[in-house]
């Protein structure tokens, strides 16, 4: 095949996935709706404030095995009583789960098309970048979900995505190219593959943190009141993003230790404060500082949840705002 | 559920949360006042301070970056300006107030993590805590009863517990086992690990250099400071530090796009050099390119820009050369490569002769605005204008000259009449009333070259290796206890107990552990699915 065609196939594809995803999108928020119970959330909420630290509570037998993790990873009513739901309601979940695979496959196939078009890695131009970074949340929603049943997730991920490649192919658009040659390096698939990682997996804990934080201004335990009753209890929103920071922020740390060494290759100093520089690292310290607040005791829950949002915003800020606000080395933007 | 980070047998961190001492004297102010500072509080308020601190750095222009753009902003600003300047904003990062921060935040580090670290140390060699009294108020507990007798519950509990590399300590009625130290150790290395970072970026800019250089093609230099156009020391520098290598630049190429809508766009920079590293060494040759430095000495020499150096001669009234030499231009737009540039003739008689050029790659003819364009930035029609000058170059003077421009225009220089003309490659320009010539000999390239010795890289390197690998341990590994109490029961019976705790999330190693534990028990629960151990 033509590069031409590659090039052609992969913006077919990228459509593709936008509206995959936009049906999936729709799919979750059903699931969320009609699949999940307004009891059942209460019922994980009541479960969760009853048994405050209580993994395994087994007395005399083994009768009772029933344990907050398990109602709350499942981010629904224990397992028991959603075999109760009509199969009805419960396919929306399984049918979007469905959708969101094949518009990631094309996802994929959008960035594997793309690459072999332009014969190098994906990620030379901000319209690259920003479909890679949609990618890898995507992903990181994905794993997320299988690990830690959290598929409430999946509307507001899918939303992120939909607006991320929508961005991408409407104004950052490039047609395919050659790379300058401050980017022929193997580092770029290592700094930029690790930068495009952590940021998806930030943008998944991102997007936890911001529920978390809607989910959390109502007392616990009091129910009613519209879509945000539906979603899992405030600390498990929490709990999921405090992981996948966890996960991300070695990832991020290795990435601007890798653009470091690359900025040692390439210009000839390994930091020079540049503003890409300036605020990767401000976003490295602000989660640094996530971290730590979450591992005192004082700074718990809502503090530490606005700190992470800062943290996000700086990460945002960092590929949107200093991409076309300052003029730095960094020869992909623009 | 929440996390439980602070075990309450665990060592705390300080909280930052104690009285305000009263009557206690200095020492006690001291104490109080290092509790601060070394408190987990301080030490996020430090953290935010330096993020809040390196903002502005991305903002305004910076000396250490853009000396250029500085000047040009005090020059529009000029009330604001020199306020900005007192408060070292447009030198952020070297900034007094800039370095109280971190180094604020550096010893509040070492004053947590060294205690820290003696601490550790301690609770590795000593028993694990022996059991609460009461283990259901754990985290983690379970309860249940069997028919086998205590002793034989707690051997096999203590059996269990060392084949999963649990350290274990015999207590009364009951079993204390502890594992999961490389956790607190991954934490610890990853701290340690940051202030090492630090120490080595400023011991490579406090004993390192920073020079440029411009080379045209066929020339070179030697490692000493007349070489440099530039040269930055660090403090501590001497120059006996300079590596006695030296280096001639070949040849350097350029490749563009040829066709299509990005024609012109950069592919590829190579330059070929030859170099010794010592005077009497061997001469080997290497090919320069971008991401592709060259290490010599103990140095880095990185290719960092490029531009052409169209060669003259120049002949004055009487017939004898006056210059003969390639003399490098600077690029007035990158896109096609259009560069300007002076050539001085002081030896020309019986007036000195001076030259400003502009320079077009591939000229071609814009005839709508009658102009000269260059088409292309690789050299396929070279072309020059000349514009010709004769008086004083003012040379003599003493003061230095930039070798781009020529001063005293219109005092001491007057154009030459009927002297501008555009010359392509290989052409002469005879100048009116016989005052000389000049020739458009050829087109050489010059590049510019970053040579850069920092003595804190690989120092640099091998401490934040160690801070990634130990974040990521310290988030892989949770220490965590466990303990098991068997006590006689009603009817013979044995009734268990085990409690457990985890800094950090619970794991379901403690369900693996009890459901062990009551293999032989008819309905032993199942471990609940791990969500904790990433
Ligand atoms: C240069 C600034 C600092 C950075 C970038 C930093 C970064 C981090 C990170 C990423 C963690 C998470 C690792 C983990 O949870 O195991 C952490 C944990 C920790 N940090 Fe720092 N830190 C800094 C300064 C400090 C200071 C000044 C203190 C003491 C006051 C401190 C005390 C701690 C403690 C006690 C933990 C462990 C919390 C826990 O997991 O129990 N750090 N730090």
């Amino acid at each position: 095949m033509a590069d031409s065609d590659l090039a052609n196939l992969s913006d077919q594809l990228a459509l593709g996935a936008v509206l995959l995803y936009v049906v999936a999108m729709v799919g979750y928020a059903l699931d969320l709706g009609f699949g999940r119970r307004r009891a059942g959330s209460a019922e994980t909420e009541r479960a969760e404030r009853e048994a405050p630290a209580k993994v395994l509570v087994g007395t005399a037998g083994a009768e009772t095995t029933e344990t907050t993790e398990t109602a709350k990873a499942a981010g629904a009513p224990a397992e028991g009583s959603e075999d109760d739901e009509p199969a009805t309601e419960r396919d929306w979940g399984r049918f979007a789960v469905l959708i969101n695979v094949l518009g990631w496959g094309a996802h994929l196939g959008m960035l594997v098309t793309r690459g072999w078009a332009a014969e190098r890695w994906p990620w030379g131009n901000m319209y690259e970048f920003l479909s890679a970074i949609a990618f890898a949340a995507v992903t990181a929603f994905l794993v997320v979900m299988a690990r830690y049943k959290a598929r409430f997730l999946g509307a507001f991920v899918m939303l992120a995505a939909v607006v991320a490649l929508g961005v991408a192919t409407i104004w950052l658009y490039t047609p395919v190219g050659p790379l300058v040659p401050a980017l022929k390096s193997y580092w770029i698939a290592i700094h930029v593959s690790a930068a495009i990682v952590a940021t998806g997996a930030f943008t998944v804990a991102g997007v936890s943190t911001v529920l978390y934080m809607l989910r959390s201004r109502r007392p616990a335990g009091e129910t009613g009141g519209g879509t945000l009753a539906l979603l899992p209890g405030a600390d498990t929103l929490d709990r999921l993003a405090y992981k996948v920071t966890m996960f991300a922020f070695p990832i991020w740390t290795f990435a601007i230790i890798a653009g470091a060494i690359w900025a040692d290759e390439a210009w000839g100093r390994y930091w020079g404060w540049d503003p890409k520089e300036i605020w990767s690292f401000v976003t490295w310290v602000i989660y640094a500082g996530y971290l730590h607040a979450r591992a005192t005791a004082g700074w718990k829950g809502r503090r530490a949840a606005v700190i992470s949002l800062l943290a996000f915003a700086a990460l945002l800020f960092n590929f949107f705002g200093v991409n076309y606000m300052f003029s730095g080395l960094h020869s992909y933007a623009g | 559920m929440t996390e439980t980070r602070q075990a309450p047998a665990a060592e705390a961190v300080p909280q930052g949360r104690e009285p305000r001492p009263r009557g206690l004297g200095v020492t006690g102010w001291l104490r109080w006042g290092w509790r601060q500072l070394t408190s987990m509080r301080t030490a996020l308020i430090l953290l935010f301070l330096v993020a809040l601190g390196s903002v502005p750095g991305s903002i305004l222009p910076q000396r250490g970056q853009a000396p250029e753009r500085v000047v040009e902003y005090l020059d529009e600003h000029r009330t604001l300006g020199p306020w900005l300047d007192r408060l070292s904003l447009f030198d952020v990062f070297a900034a007094p107030w800039f370095a109280a921060i971190y180094i604020l935040l550096f010893v509040s580090l070492a004053g947590c993590v060294i205690p820290r670290t003696r601490q550790h140390w301690r609770a590795m060699r000593s028993q694990p805590p022996a059991a609460p009294r009461v283990l259901s108020r754990l985290p983690q507990s379970a309860r249940y009863e069997t028919d086998r007798d205590a002793a034989e519950v707690l051997a096999e509990a203590r059996r269990l517990l060392r084949g999963r590399r649990f350290r274990v300590a015999d207590g009364d009625g009951s079993v204390a086992a502890e594992k999961g130290y490389l956790g607190e150790i991954g934490n610890l290395a990853f701290h340690l690990a940051l202030l090492v970072l630090l120490f080595a970026v400023a011991a490579g800019a406090l004993f390192g250099y920073r020079g440029n250089i411009v080379l045209t093609e066929g020339s070179g230099f030697a490692n000493s400071l007349a070489y440099y156009d530039q040269f930055t020391p660090g403090r501590q520098f001497s120059p006996d530090r300079l590596a006695p290598f030296s280096l001639r630049l070949e040849d350097f190429r350029a490749d563009y796009v040829k066709d299509g809508e990005r024609r012109g766009q950069p592919l590829d920079y190579s330059a070929t050099v030859h170099y010794r590293e010592r005077p009497d060494a061997p001469e080997k040759t290497y090919d320069l390119r971008v991401n592709h430095p060259l290490a010599v000495g103990g140095a880095k020499i990185y290719l960092l820009n490029h531009g052409y150096a169209p060669r003259f001669t120049v002949r004055d009234g009487q017939g004898n050369v006056a210059y003969r030499g390639a003399m490098p231009f600077l690029p007035i737009e990158t896109r096609t490569y259009t560069s300007e540039g002076v050539i001085k003739a002081p030896d020309a008689r019986p007036e000195q002769l001076a030259f400003q050029a502009v320079f077009w790659p591939t000229a071609v003819a814009d005839t709508r605005n009658k102009q000269v364009l260059s088409a292309f930035p690789a050299p396929l029609n070279p072309t020059v204008s000349l514009m010709t000058f004769k008086g004083d170059l003012g040379l003599d003077s003493g003061t230095p000259q930039s070798v781009y421009r020529i001063e005293g225009i219109g005092k001491t220089l007057q154009p030459v009449r009927g002297g501008a003309r555009l010359l392509r490659q290989g052409e002469t320009f005879t100048l009116p009333n016989g005052a000389g010539s000049i020739t458009f000999d050829g087109t050489q390239e010059w590049i510019s070259l970053s040579v850069n010795h920092d003595p804190g890289r690989l120092p640099a390197l091998a401490a934040a290796v160690a801070a990634i690998l130990g974040v990521i341990v310290s988030f892989m590994v949770r220490r965590r206890r466990l303990w098991v109490r068997a006590t006689p029961g009603k009817g013979g019976r044995t009734v268990v107990e085990v409690g457990g705790l985890t800094l950090g999330n619970p794991t379901a190693e403690f369900e693996d552990v009890v459901a062990a534990l009551r293999r032989d028990e008819p309905r032993a629960p199942t471990g609940s699915d791990d969500d904790t151990e990433e």
